[in-house]
């Protein structure tokens, strides 16, 4: 066969790779199944026009046959109660635009939990496709003493069951070799229940004859549950966990950012020593190493902050959190479940409106993705630094006689009170104006708790990575060079006297602004600074220092920003500045991802004015309050 | 009696599950969760605040409800239980 055929033959089996689809229960461990069967051969994406995440990997059985294995959202039942079970039904039934029906189904039911999968697999079974059943977490299932007869379910099903183990190497193998049988089997269609058969009624019997369970629970939930949502010692557990999470964002994440700034400095270095003085070198240098690695910083902070979440969320212990902070959050028009999305928001909007996924009633999602920019992101600390390290004294401060408080650090605590209390107050609000008052469903399973899987923590740390590089990355890249355009063009005529940058497009929007701006405080540089602010706020820093360096001639003044503001400008501009960031109307990657996420300009709209309005109202009144008592 | 009113740690048996409207979608979930006749349930614990959500055992799963959401599951009255 020559090489031509071979490549053909090859395409050919490429096309005709049976489609696997993994289906079950949220919480079977359908997606520990997935990356065992698939290891790091995913793609991960979302469907055609949705914002469902969709994950398909390759798998090579023993034979050498390759299938294409399709990971589908977790579903209680095809009577699809939000998005991901509407795609999963759609799918299995082979009605999904552009996604043809899957060759087999695998059915994957947690052992331990068989009371409520067996339902399931009964549902899908009615369906009449060729399938399987993957009883997972058999290990789990043995350790609690519960014994399952593997021959007598398959034989009352009527359909193959194979024992899997998800998180241990080699658990999945039974399941491929099944598979690739199942799979060579012409399918026969399965005398079914009657249409209008009671499937509870049928479950009983599976298990009657089937499964022997010592007890309903694993003791070590029943232990772990009776504290860790004991009404005192579970909300202080909960405090204590989100105060260590801070820490390690804000502590460990630090020498890793402080590594990447070196090294995008010293790469700006060397390639601006390599090439010779122009618009290219100041391009690549000002413009594109400087704004993608002021991105990049951030990433070590999102993935220690990630990695928390997963370990949480596989852990099972998330849902525990949403179950303490249901009540207080839905009487501001929030849900428990939006207390991850709000949570990953510390670190990045970005990240923390994508994880709003999880949240199925669509009022509670918008208001969640609404008010996820008010979360006081890291982006905003380097500029609450600069502000504060120049004007507020570091003195000690405290109540009666004991100064035990920093005022730097009381400042900064207050500043991202404000953002909490500011976004509470805006879902209310949202709660009060909504016309739709039907009933919010919270119906949240509770799962048993487990140790992490490393496999599966790395697996979806490199996701998140990903989606967070490429989608910042591409948004700050543009408009870094078009900030940086706007900043070196057109240049000063000859024979000008001022700064060059007076001449530039970004020179004279900033001078127009003031107009605007006056009334709280801010003077042309900083409205300069607030344009490239628009791509990430962080780079308000080193805007600010880009302008006053462009616009002042002693080079030495311009080494030190913080001195050069904290003698130009008033106490009353600085805290209007810093009040304007509690709120920092849009950072366009999180007005893009709300685009995204609500597929709604409308959305994008009513973000970006109620920001904006909130921002410019609180620092007006911060700056005329402050100018009243003599800080102007 | 519903949901609502059991007390804590007293097992009970499901009698009905009722719609609040015609086809109610929350009251045909938890029917799918297992909330149907002859089940046993279990409060198991309650949130800080006003007893919201309450946790409850149903077959081997335990689901945090909200009281509006537990107040649709009716449960067997003493005597005519299992």
């Amino acid at each position: 066969m020559n090489a031509a055929v071979a490549e053909l033959h090859a395409k050919d089996m490429h096309a005709k790779s049976p489609r696997i689809a993994l289906v079950g229960n949220p919480n079977c461990g359908k997606t520990a199944l997935f990356n065992q069967l698939t290891g790091s051969r995913q793609k991960v994406a979302n469907y055609a026009g949705v914002t469902v995440e969709r994950k398909e990997g390759r798998l090579t059985g023993p034979s050498g046959r390759q299938y294409a294995v399709l990971d589908l959202p977790g579903a209680y039942s095809l009577n699809a109660a939000s998005l991901d079970e509407a795609v999963t039904r759609d799918l299995i039934r082979g009605f999904y635009p552009g996604e043809p029906a899957p060759d087999l189904l695998v059915c994957v039911v947690d052992a331990t939990n068989l009371r409520l999968h067996l339902r399931f697999v009964l549902e899908l079974r009615a369906q009449g496709k060729p399938m399987l059943v993957a009883l997972n977490m058999a290990d789990a299932a043995r350790r609690r003493g519960i014994a399952i007869d593997v021959e007598a379910l398959q034989r009352e099903l009527g359909i193959p069951v194979v024992e899997t183990v998800a998180v241990q190497r080699g658990g999945a193998d039974a399941l491929v070799r099944q598979l690739e049988a199942s799979v060579a089997m012409p399918h026969e269609a399965l005398p079914g229940l009657p249409a209008d058969a009671d499937l509870h009624a049928e479950v009983r019997r599976l298990l009657s004859l089937a499964v022997s369970m010592p007890r309903r629970t694993a003791a070590i939930d029943d232990a772990l549950d009776r504290w860790l949502l004991n009404p005192v010692v579970g909300l202080l557990v909960l405090g204590l966990v989100m105060f260590l999470i801070f820490q390690a964002v804000y502590a460990w994440a630090t020498p890793l950012m402080d590594l990447i700034d070196a090294g995008t400095a010293w790469f700006g270095g060397a390639v601006s020593n390599a090439m010779p003085e122009g618009p290219l070198r100041s391009l690549l240098v000002d413009g594109i190493i400087a704004g993608t690695g002021g991105v990049i910083v951030f990433l070590p902070q999102i993935l220690i902050l990630f990695a928390f979440i997963l370990a949480l969320e596989e852990s099972g212990y998330l849902p525990r959190a949403a179950f303490l902070l249901d009540r207080s959050m839905a009487a501001a028009g929030l849900s428990g479940r939006s207390f991850i999305p709000l949570l990953s928001s510390f670190a990045c909007a970005v990240p923390g409106i994508m994880s709003t996924r999880s949240i199925q009633d669509p009022r509670d999602r918008i208001a969640t993705i609404l008010v996820a920019p008010l979360m006081t992101c890291s982006a905003r600390l380097p500029v609450y630094a600069l502000l504060i390290g120049a004007f507020i004294p570091a003195r000690k401060v405290g109540l009666l006689g004991m100064n035990v408080f920093n005022l730097q650090g009381l400042v900064l605590f207050a500043l991202y009170a404000a953002g909490v209390l500011s976004a509470l107050a805006v879902a209310w609000l949202m709660k009060k104006w909504r016309r739709d008052k039907s009933e919010h469903a919270l119906l949240l399973e509770l799962p048993s708790y487990r140790i992490p899987h490393p496999r599966d923590l790395l697996i979806g740390l490199w996701e998140r990575a990903m989606i967070f590089l490429k989608r910042v990355g591409g948004i700050i890249l543009a408009l870094t060079i078009l900030l940086w355009f706007l900043l070196s063009f057109p240049g000063a005529p000859a024979g000008a006297a001022g700064p060059v940058i007076d001449y530039s497009f970004a020179g004279r929007i900033g001078h127009a602004m003031t107009a605007v701006f006056a009334p709280i405080g801010f003077n042309w540089q900083i409205c300069i600074a607030l344009i490239p602010g628009l791509a990430a706020r962080e780079v308000v820093v080193s805007s600010l220092a880009t302008v006053y360096a462009l616009s002042v001639s002693d080079d030495a003044a311009a080494q030190a920003l913080s001195p050069l503001i904290s003698s130009g400008w008033s106490v009353a501009t600085a805290l209007s500045l810093l009040v304007w960031f509690i709120y920092a109307p849009g950072c366009i990657s999180t007005l893009a991802t709300i685009k995204r996420e609500t597929g709604s300009w409308q959305k994008v709209v009513v973000a970006t004015v109620y920001l904006f309005a909130l921002a410019y109202a609180a620092s007006f009144v911060t700056y005329q309050v402050a100018v009243a008592m003599g800080a102007g | 009696m519903t949901l609502t009113e059991l007390a804590r740690r007293k097992p009970a048996i499901v009698e009905a599950v009722e719609d609040r409207a015609p086809n109610d979608p929350i009251a045909r979930r938890l029917r799918e969760l297992g909330f149907v006749a002859g089940e046993e349930v279990e409060v198991v614990a309650s949130g800080p605040l006003g007893a919201e959500p309450l946790l409850v055992q149903v077959g081997f799963t335990r689901f945090a409800l909200r009281r509006a959401e537990a107040a649709r599951v009716r449960l067997r009255s003493f005597g005519s239980g299992a």
